[in-house]
Formats: structure tokens, sequence, C-alpha cells
């Protein structure tokens, strides 16, 4: 299913690639305002079986045809101008509400917008809506939300993954050709392996964090999902580069990633990371995804090798001091007194104003944002910090040399994204250790700052959506984006939309 | 690694947190798992290896010192949840 031989109509606009429906409203031959539509009408749908979304742009068609015009005056010149697209409920919006999934921002309005997501606007994209999400980030499940739980489209007894886990939803039932999301421990690769769709998580400080509600902020990052990997390039494309107003944002100039998706494979070195393999709690299916993914990438001429990250084992340890302790800080900010959820603490309190931040934050955080506050303040605190969060900091490097070390003799590194496919709803919610181990494969690039994706690698016998992933040195993105797009064009997946009927 | 009750309402309290007494166990026995389970960190030999915060090597950044519009005060106070026209409203810093 080649991107050229897909014929539109009104019908099938879910099954094509944000790029082409881009081309298709750029030549005229489909408008913004009737994909808009197409895609509102299936939201009326289907939203109310998978509960994907926190909030809806009521002005999502009038930005449509707004668009059509500046179009159509030659002012608005981006492949995915028109196209619509589905925002995070963490990256802050001047139109919509920003909740984070949590009481504790229930009521805000941002008074301006991410800069993400006004490069997306200033490149005529439409935002249909805001996506739910674990609260604050915080969680693999999506059901952690103050909104309640999105539900697997393909499953819905299961869980959509998290902690974008409203973006991937949104895509697997066909409700938008693109979502952004946030990866800060997998977010966004974990969704999109449950869901059966691609997901980028850039190399740290690629895309500005100006307007992204932190979490951990060594470790945050913006990035996008969709079913096609065009759709990820080009979407990276749009919101890549520096920004003044984020510091940590990379002064390097951002690559012409569409045009570099063809670059040959031929020739390249894949490694194959022998510790996420060899794992025995890893799923039978999801290990026979990776061996087919060696052989497509063997057909497209890359040289397999085996690689070794000797201190896997360690990575979800550290990142489960190093990632609370950031938030512990970055939350602290929740006071109840510049903006966000205020309940007044005793009367008879020694200090009314102590009394009333403690009070509003306990009742505004939820059980797992609240358990990482007390985890994170707690390996900072006095006679715990050596133990806990200067060794995690430690290790961290020592994870990162690992990477180091791998691309030395490797372009790129395979593997899983997750131990296994979608687990249940309410499955984990009562064991934090059991969730964090999720995470076993993903929070290795986010500690070493370098890009990953994850990439469909069809279903198990259950019908569950598998994936693998593919990780690449920082700044590695195009080649990433090249070598998943010709897995894509070599049948290595379908994309495929849920019925979730 | 247990974590005392006490050793949780020192923490909470560090974290403006309030916490009942059922919630004081439960979290006691749920960081203790966690903390537990971070503890294998311990198995790592880390003599010497400098921590790493951060994944760049960049270090203060910093921009052109060009004055560039900021939020209203409008805008700034509109979030909070009691304000005047020119201030954030806060019940009392001390008892009275």
């Amino acid at each position: 299913m080649a991107a050229c031989c897909r014929k539109l109509s009104i019908m099938n606009i879910e099954e094509q690639s944000a790029v082409d429906l881009g081309r298709r409203i750029a030549s005229g031959e489909v408008s913004s305002r009737e994909v808009t539509q197409h895609y509102l009408d299936r939201i009326a749908e289907r939203e109310p079986a998978v509960a994907a979304f926190t909030n809806l742009a009521d002005d999502a068609v009038t930005t449509a045809e707004q668009a059509d015009q500046q179009i159509a005056s030659g002012q608005l010149r981006s492949p995915l101008a028109g196209v619509p697209v589905s925002i995070k409920d963490l990256l802050c919006t001047a139109s919509l509400p920003t909740t984070c999934g949590s009481r504790m921002l229930r009521e805000f309005h941002a008074p301006y917008t991410a800069t993400a997501v006004q490069k997306l606007l200033d490149a005529g994209l439409v935002v249909v809506g805001k996506t739910n999400m674990d609260e604050f980030a915080m969680g693999g499940s999506t059901e952690t939300g103050d909104g309640g739980a999105t539900h697997n489209p393909w499953d819905r007894q299961r869980t959509a993954g998290g902690s974008s886990g409203g973006a991937a939803a949104a895509l697997a039932a066909g409700m938008v050709p693109l979502s952004i999301g946030s990866d800060t421990g997998g977010s966004v690769r974990q969704p999109a392996a449950f869901c059966g769709v691609c997901g980028l998580k850039p190399t740290y400080g690629r895309i500005s964090r100006y307007g992204l509600v932190a979490f951990a902020s060594s470790l945050d990052q913006i990035g996008t999902l969709a079913h096609y990997v065009e759709d990820l390039a080009a979407s990276l494309q749009i919101m890549a580069g520096h920004d003044p107003r984020d510091s940590t944002s990379l002064p390097d100039p951002t690559t012409e990633y569409l045009a570099h998706l063809d670059q040959p494979v031929q020739g390249l070195k894949v490694g194959v990371i022998r510790e996420h393999i060899d794992n025995p709690g890893l799923d039978a299916d999801i290990r026979d995804g990776v061996i087919r993914a060696q052989q497509a990438l063997q057909e497209l001429g890359a040289e397999i090798v085996e690689v070794h990250l000797p201190h896997t084992s360690h990575a979800v340890p550290t990142y489960y001091v190093i990632a609370p302790s950031e938030a512990s800080g970055n939350l602290s900010r929740y006071d109840g007194v510049h903006y966000g959820f205020r309940q007044l603490g005793d009367s008879g309190a020694a200090a009314p104003l102590d009394a009333m931040i403690s009070r509003s934050r306990s009742q505004g955080f939820g059980p797992e944002v609240k358990r990482r506050i007390m985890l994170g303040t707690f390996a900072l605190s006095a006679g715990y910090y050596d133990a806990y969060y200067k060794k995690a900091l430690q290790v961290r490097r020592l994870i990162a040399q690992d990477y180091g070390a791998a691309f030395e003799q490797v372009d790129l590194l395979l593997g899983p994204v997750t131990p296994t496919p979608a687990f249940g709803l309410g499955e984990k919610l009562d064991d934090p250790v059991q969730m964090y181990l999720q995470d076993l494969y993903t929070v290795g690039a986010n500690l070493a700052g370098i890009p990953a994706l994850s990439l469909p690698a069809g279903f198990n016998e259950q019908g569950l959506p598998l994936a693998i992933q593919l990780q690449g040195p920082a700044l590695g993105e195009a080649r990433l984006l090249s070598v998943a797009y010709q897995l894509q064009q070599q049948h290595f997946f379908e994309p495929r939309i849920a019925e979730c009927s | 690694m247990p974590i005392t009750s006490s050793q949780v309402r020192k923490v909470a309290q560090l974290a403006r947190l309030e916490l009942t007494e059922d919630e004081v166990q439960l979290v006691s026995d749920q960081l203790a798992s966690i903390v537990t389970f971070v503890d294998q960190l311990g198995e790592v030999a880390t003599d010497g290896v400098e921590p790493m915060a951060h994944p760049l090597d960049i270090h203060t950044v910093v921009r052109p010192d060009t004055e560039v519009p900021g939020l209203s005060r409008e805008q700034a106070l509109s979030n909070s949840p009691n304000h005047n026209d020119e201030c954030f409203l806060v019940p009392p810093v001390m008892a009275r």
C-alpha cells in the first residue's frame, strides 16, 4: 500500500497518511474543511467507546476554513497545512483548557501557547482537541487522570498505554491522522506500541519544551504519534529547532527529515540489544517481531550485529529515582496561589497559608502523583541524597556511556518497546513496581537523551498490536526515520484502524 | 528498606502534602517496596563516576538582553483562585 497508490474518497480519509492528506488539500482535491469534518464525525461516533479526549475544539471547522483560504491564497505551504491534529493535554494551548489530567488543573486556561503547538498552528494544522493522559504524565496506562481511563480501541478492556494513551487511542480509532504527545520514560513509544501506531521521541532538546507542563525536566521531550512514518518526519520538521524561550532546546540545525526518508539502508549496521532480547520476561510474539525486523533490515541491506547495554537492568531503578526527584521540584509550583486548585485548610491552623497549600495539594493531586512527589522528596532529603539521587545520576552516566559505546559499533539499535502487549485496565494500578517495570526498554533513551522510535510489528493471536523499537545516536532522527520508513515500504507492518465496534 | 511512619510524615511535611493515618500506612508500605527496588543501584560500582544531571553538554545559555513582551498583569492573574485587580490573594501567612 504505497503512499502514491491510495485513492482518496471521502469514505477512507482516515486511512490516508497526514502527508497524503496535506498534499491532497494543497492540490485542491479535498478541502481541509471536508477532512476536518470527516474526523469530527468519526470522533462523534467513536469517542464514547474510547474516551481519548479531555476537550474538543469547537472551532475546528472554522479553523479549517481559514486554512483553506490561506492555502488557496498561497500563504500556507507546509506539507501538513490543513491537516487535523490532536494535542496531549499537557501542552499549553491558549484556545483550549490544559488540564494535565489533574484535578489540580481542571480549570486551567493557559495564557499562552506552547512553542511546538504554535509552530503547528503557524503551519496551518487544525487542532481538533486535547487528548487524555495519566495525571501529569506519570503512568503507563492512561487511567490515573481526572477524567477517567482511555480504552484501547483494539480491546476496550485493555489500556491504551500511557501516558500519551489518548493520543495513541485517537489514532488507532481513526479519530485523527496525527497526535502530539510527550515522552519522559516511554510515554510516546509505549502507547504507540499498545495501539499499533508509530511513535517518535526525538533527541532531548530537539523540540522546545516551552509550554510543555514540566514533569522531569532533564528527561521530558515532545514527540509525535501517527499511522505512517512520513507523518512523524513531517511533524518533526515543523516542531524541531531552537527556541529562545527554552534554553535547553538544541541550537543545531534541523534536517529536512521528509527529504531524507529514502536514504539507503544498504551498508548500515544495526545492533540487536542482547540484554533486551534475552530478558525472560519478554513476550514471545514481541521477540518474534524483533527477529522479523532483523530479517527485514537484512533484506534491505543492513548488517545485523549483537550489542550489549550492560546496565539495562539498572535503567528502571535509575529512572524511578531521577524522574520523581525532578517531579517533586517541578510540582512544588502547585500551591493554590497563582493558578490551579485551592482548598482552605483547618481554620485553627498556625499558619493558614501553609494549611491552604497542603490541603490544596493533597486534594488536587491523585495517588500516583502524590506517591512520586513523596518518593522524589525522600530521595532528595538530607541523609538520602547521596545514596539515592546522586547514585542514580552516576548510574545514569554509565547507562549513557553504554549507549555511546554501542553507537561506536553500530548506526542504530533494534529491540522491543514493551515486555508485553497491552495489559488490562486496572491490572497494575495497585502494584507500582510492576507498573514501573513496564518501562524497562524505553527509559534508557530518555536517560541518555537519544532519539527512539516505536514501530508496529503486526498483531498477536488475540488481535493485540506488537511493536519494535529503533534507537539512534543524539540528533540521529533522519536516519532513524529513513530506516523506519523503508521498513514500512517493505510492508513490515500495515497501518490499520481498529473497528472498536 | 522499611520506611517508618515518622519518616513518611516528615517527607509529607517537606512535600507540603497532608496524609491521613490510613494514607501514612499505605505510603510507608509502597515507598518501602519502591525503595527496596531502587536499592539495587547499590550493586553498581560508581566510584569516581561524574553524576549526570542532564543529557546535554550545554551550560548557562543566555539570550540577547533585549526587552520582549511578557504576560500582562490581567493574564497573569487570570487563573488565580483568588485575586483582586493587582495581587494574588492568600490566607494569612501567620496565625492571628
